[in-house]
């Protein structure tokens, strides 16, 4: 009975972290994501966004709290159903590669994603260090939309992108955000963007010193 | 304003050029070791009374010993030897230092075994262990080829394992982690193309170690038997006819193996020079 309530939603329930036994970088944080929704979080450099990014996305693990995909806790072996995508997609693809073993390795993926994004058909037989970081920022975008992708944590993805770029991603990831009704944290410094994008707003200094509200 | 334009793309890739051809130059004569090693037979090194001790000439390159053998033969066949040697045991030391690294990177616990044991076997001189062990095996290529092979892949499992450390946390591998693939997918396609260079470079180098070692503990006489014509042999046989005024036998066979040493270091460094050009 119990699984109604927290079905669909990427829940982050009393989750706290430091890095080895240093000072706390957060506690006790509670965060729900819902099922194609768009959250934007902003907040100060350094504060700990992107671990809790990484956390969300189970590349490092909470020191407490528990996360839950639709309800439930997911092992780590399989596809994870958030992924994340990173802030320099230089490091994130590996620079041997040709790019269309780039996408391989994401298996699945729609044609459409590469048209909406607007990846050309001839980057695909180059290598990392021939396009630049927005070209590369698009192939990482398009790698998290693999079929069994149910959350998307968004870190600073656009950062490196001019203005009218940024708006043209962000509206073809939205689209297929809500095309596929997937949820996502979207973080970022500017707040204008996050407001332009997002369905709801969080500080994430409010988030850590504010424990107990749930939002 | 005048503009300068920059040209670094040439010019490597002319670098690139000479040292391509360099390798070519070097394995070319390095294959007319080999092949010339394997079509010498019994009957151009059978001992002939008649023309012992002969000094080098025309008809002997390298002179005749004290049984009437050509030393040229002698010579090219042991190279050969020495060369088969080499590329077994460097080839099983190379597999060795694979394996090795990658459970080392499989997890911490495997991590520290093979820690211990590259530390153990580079804290004891390798002439040492090796002795050991081509004695316990009784000696001959066997003994040789497993005792080299078995001393000599710490340096190059460091290399490796430090390679494969900083990549496992490199993004792209945890992003392919979460993508769902599985390790072994991970050691094909991530790993081992990056870790393709040292390996190549690794097993060049780790050659002339091989032939030297081979012929250091031929030499000392817990290599090869003193039928085959290694050069190990050669050289220690030859010490007892050096004061009897025979330089020939100790210098040419002695150069040749220096020479075939020289060679593949150089084609070692050149083939790291290509992939890491710096």
């Amino acid at each position: 009975m119990e699984k109604w309530l927290g079905a669909f939603m990427l829940e982050l329930k009393n989750i706290s972290f430091r890095y080895n036994r240093s000072k706390w970088l957060f506690k006790h944080v509670n965060l729900a994501i819902g099922q194609g929704e768009i959250v934007g979080m902003y907040g100060k450099s350094g504060s700990g966004k992107t671990t809790l990014a990484k956390i969300m996305a189970n590349y490092l693990s909470p020191a407490e709290g528990e996360i839950l995909i639709d309800g439930e806790k997911m092992n780590n072996e399989k596809y994870y159903p958030v992924q994340l995508i990173w802030q320099h997609p230089e490091k994130a693809i590996n620079p041997n590669w040709k790019l269309s073993t780039i996408i391989d390795e994401a298996e699945g993926l729609n044609e459409e994603i590469f048209s909406l994004l607007g990846i050309q058909k001839e980057w695909l037989n180059r290598r990392p260090h021939e396009l630049s970081g927005g070209e590369l920022q698009r192939f990482c975008i398009a790698r998290a939309f693999g079929p069994n992708t149910r959350y998307i944590v968004a870190d600073e993805i656009t950062s490196m992108f001019d203005a009218l770029t940024q708006a043209q991603i962000w509206h073809a990831f939205i689209k297929l955000v809500k095309e596929r009704n997937i949820g996502v944290l979207a973080i970022s410094h500017h707040i204008p963007l996050l407001e332009k994008i997002s369905d709801r707003l969080i500080d994430f200094n409010k988030l850590k010193s504010c424990p107990n509200i749930t939002n | 304003m005048k503009y300068h334009s920059i040209s670094f793309g040439t010019r490597m890739a002319i670098s690139r050029k000479g040292l391509l051809l360099k390798l070519l130059g070097l394995l070319s004569l390095f294959l007319i070791f080999v092949i010339g090693g394997s079509f010498i037979g019994e009957e151009q090194i059978e001992a002939n009374m008649s023309q012992k001790n002969l000094g080098p000439s025309i008809r002997h390159l390298f002179g005749t010993d004290w049984l009437g053998r050509d030393m040229f033969f002698r010579t090219l066949s042991g190279l050969h030897l020495s060369f088969r040697v080499g590329l077994f045991s460097a080839a099983i030391s190379t597999l060795i230092a694979l394996i090795l690294s990658l459970l080392s990177s499989y997890n911490k616990y495997f991590d520290a075994m093979v820690t211990i044991l590259i530390d153990l076997l580079l804290s004891i001189p390798h002439l040492v262990t090796l002795i050991l062990i081509a004695f316990v095996l009784g000696g001959g290529v066997k003994g040789v080829v497993v005792g080299i092979a078995l001393t000599h892949w710490p340096s190059l499992t460091r290399v490796l394992r430090a390679e494969l450390m900083q990549m496992k946390t490199a993004e792209y591998v945890q992003i392919s982690k979460k993508l769902g693939k599985s390790r072994i997918w991970m050691v094909r396609n991530h790993f081992l193309p990056q870790i393709l260079p040292q390996l190549l470079v690794g097993f060049i180098l780790l050659f002339p170690h091989a032939i030297l070692h081979e012929s250091a503990i031929t030499f000392l006489g817990f290599g090869l038997s003193p039928e085959q014509p290694a050069i190990g042999i050669i050289l220690a046989e030859s010490m007892k006819y050096l004061t009897a005024g025979m330089w020939w036998l100790v210098l040419f066979p002695g150069l040749s193996l220096i020479l075939m040493v020289a060679m593949f270091e150089a084609m070692g460094n050149n083939f790291r020079k290509m992939f890491n050009p710096q």
